[in-house]
């Protein structure tokens, strides 16, 4: 079968500095796949090279086959895009919008799929208010029906989320979710990693224009740490004993806590023998594995980097 | 439920429908703004016939047989024509690209001519909309005779279709609302106001006659008189053939740069 966008040897320069840098990766039909990275990683620019809104300096992207350059009017019926920055035409209503939105597709008129966006995106009592009476985020849920209204069959999300609130946040997922089962391959970045965790069935990480990452979610948050076993005690441990200390034990919270990061080929029994053996006070004891968050600041690099905001 | 939506098979596709819907798109526009876009320019234009036509039309002569305000309405109808055409396409391509909203029409299978004929037609609408009113109200001032009135009514559309390549391409090259300020202020109404619209060239010293023949809209304005007239300074072929090369030449440069996404996509 045929990968819904093949992008091979993507490069692009901005006045000499690079913004992508020979980028490859292939996103196979039904997936929803995250593409992740700081600001300035080569997200945008990469979606926007994708859609047809940036032009290509070097590489190729085919979507569902198609080359993107020379057979754009297949290519761009194919695919919807929901853009990062706020994009409304201020003189008409959201009625109005979405019907023009329709035609430029050169879609046929489909009342029945268009009354369904209109209602899993609650725009049903704003249809006909002017675009400077809408809240940001109505205006966010508009850019979704206008990427939705030609049925594509790639969906792209550029930080859909931003600035929403939670509910439509829930909904926006549910909706998404959805499309996919339906058959829509969806490509979407966000800065919310929890969601991306949650969302993805893969996912890829750039910095700086390259690809650092790209595996199955599980897989990638498997990739550097394993997990960390936390012990809280009933009273402080002044000391941290040697044994436990050789195997990697931290105490924190005045000695209220210790933690054990364990690799991914470590059983967590070796250190609680010990534990048990030294006849520590424990209270309660926590495993936590390591979350999208540490594995995108530590391929990033941004976590040597403090007080960087992501 | 969108699952229990049918299948959802490769999209058809109306070839025409995103040129026809970008097409309604712009009249809707400008009329959404009809205050703005269509009235104005009708009370201005009719300042001017007030002045030209009201207070000295029957009191000076410039060309034998007619009135001046038989004269100088011609040139007031092509006018209100160039300048909305022109206003029409630069204001509504400029806002698209100022605002961010150009993206929208970036990622949809619409080609550079239809993206282009879209845009133009609009203008032309929204200009000949214009003059027709100018000529109906010119009317309370002097009868036209209308000698050829389809060559004049192709003359108004070439130097509308004309004026709205430059309206895109001054929309294409501005940055900012003065850049876009400078082509109206600084090219187009020197070109119109030198170009004979308020006198015959013939009436010049021969060295401005001849610098008055540089200006390109001599031959539309003059062209446009002449059909209505019957007499004019160039003869009709020229000014047709002059009017056509320059709209031809910038149909092509203005579908070359969109084809190609110049200043329009990143």
């Amino acid at each position: 079968m045929v990968s819904a966008l093949s992008i091979k040897n993507l490069s692009k320069n901005y006045n000499g500095d690079p913004a992508v840098k020979d980028l490859s990766l292939q996103i196979e039909q039904g997936e929803i796949f995250g593409l992740l990275g700081p600001n300035g990683a080569g997200k945008s620019t990469t979606i926007n090279m994708v859609a047809g809104v940036t032009r290509i300096q070097q590489g190729s992207i085919e979507i569902f086959g198609y080359d993107n350059r020379r057979d754009y009017r297949i290519t761009r019926r194919l695919t919807g895009v929901m853009h990062q920055e706020i994009v409304i035409d201020h003189f008409f209503t959201i009625d109005r919008t979405l019907r023009i939105h329709s035609g430029y597709y050169g879609a046929p008129y489909d009342e029945a799929w268009r009354q369904l966006l209109i209602e899993r995106l609650d725009l049903t009592p704003h249809l006909h208010k002017q675009m400077n009476k809408l809240s940001g985020g109505l205006k966010r849920r508009l850019m979704v029906a206008k990427a939705l209204i030609h049925k594509p069959r790639l969906l792209i999300l550029d930080e859909p989320t931003a600035g929403v609130d939670v509910e439509l946040r829930h909904n926006l997922w549910h909706l998404v979710r959805e499309i996919n089962k339906a058959g829509t391959t969806v490509l979407l970045t966000t800065h919310y990693l929890e969601e991306a965790e949650q969302m993805c069935g893969r996912i890829a990480i750039m910095n700086q224009g390259e690809l650092v990452a790209l595996e199955r979610t599980p897989d990638l948050l498997n990739r550097i740490y394993g997990r960390q076993l936390f012990l809280h005690f009933e009273r402080p441990v002044d000391n941290l004993p040697e044994q436990l200390e050789a195997m990697g034990a931290k105490l924190s919270e005045n000695g209220l806590q210790m933690v054990f990061t364990l690799p991914r080929d470590r059983s967590a029994g070796d250190a609680l023998r010990e534990v048990c053996r030294l006849d520590l006070p424990v209270r309660e004891i926590e495993t936590r594995k390591a979350g999208l968050e540490e594995v995108f600041l530590e391929l990033t690099g941004l976590k040597n980097r403090q007080g960087r905001a992501l | 439920m969108i699952g229990e939506q049918p299948p959802r098979e490769k999209a058809d596709f109306i070839p025409w429908l995103p040129f026809l819907t970008l097409l309604l798109r712009e009249i809707l526009r400008f009329l959404r703004v009809s205050v703005q876009t269509v009235l104005t320019p009708i009370i201005t234009a009719s300042l001017y016939l007030f002045v030209f036509g009201a207070t000295l039309g029957d009191r000076i002569s410039v060309v034998e047989g007619f009135s001046y305000a038989q004269f100088v309405i011609p040139g007031l109808i092509l006018m209100g024509v160039i300048n909305n055409s022109f206003a029409n396409t630069s204001s509504s391509l400029f806002m698209a690209r100022y605002l961010g909203n150009i993206v929208d029409l970036l990622v949809t299978p619409i080609t550079a001519p239809q993206f282009i004929l879209a845009y133009t037609l609009a203008a032309m609408l929204r200009g000949l909309l214009v003059g027709v009113v100018v000529w109906v109200i010119s009317m309370l001032f002097a009868p036209l005779p209308w000698i050829h009135p389809l060559l004049a009514l192709l003359m108004a559309c070439l130097s509308s279709f004309l004026f709205a390549q430059v309206g895109l391409l001054a929309a294409i090259f501005s940055d900012t609302f003065d850049e876009l300020s400078m082509y109206s202020n600084f090219v187009i109404l020197p070109l119109i106001y030198l170009g004979g619209v308020f006198y015959p060239i013939s009436i010049l010293p021969s060295e401005w006659e001849f610098l008055s023949r540089l200006n390109p809209l001599l031959y539309l304005i003059d062209g446009f008189r002449h059909a209505i007239l019957g007499v004019g300074d160039t003869p009709l072929s020229t000014a047709f053939g002059i009017a056509g090369l320059i709209a031809l030449g910038l149909f092509v440069g203005t579908t070359i740069l969109v084809h190609l996404g110049y200043r329009l996509r990143s």
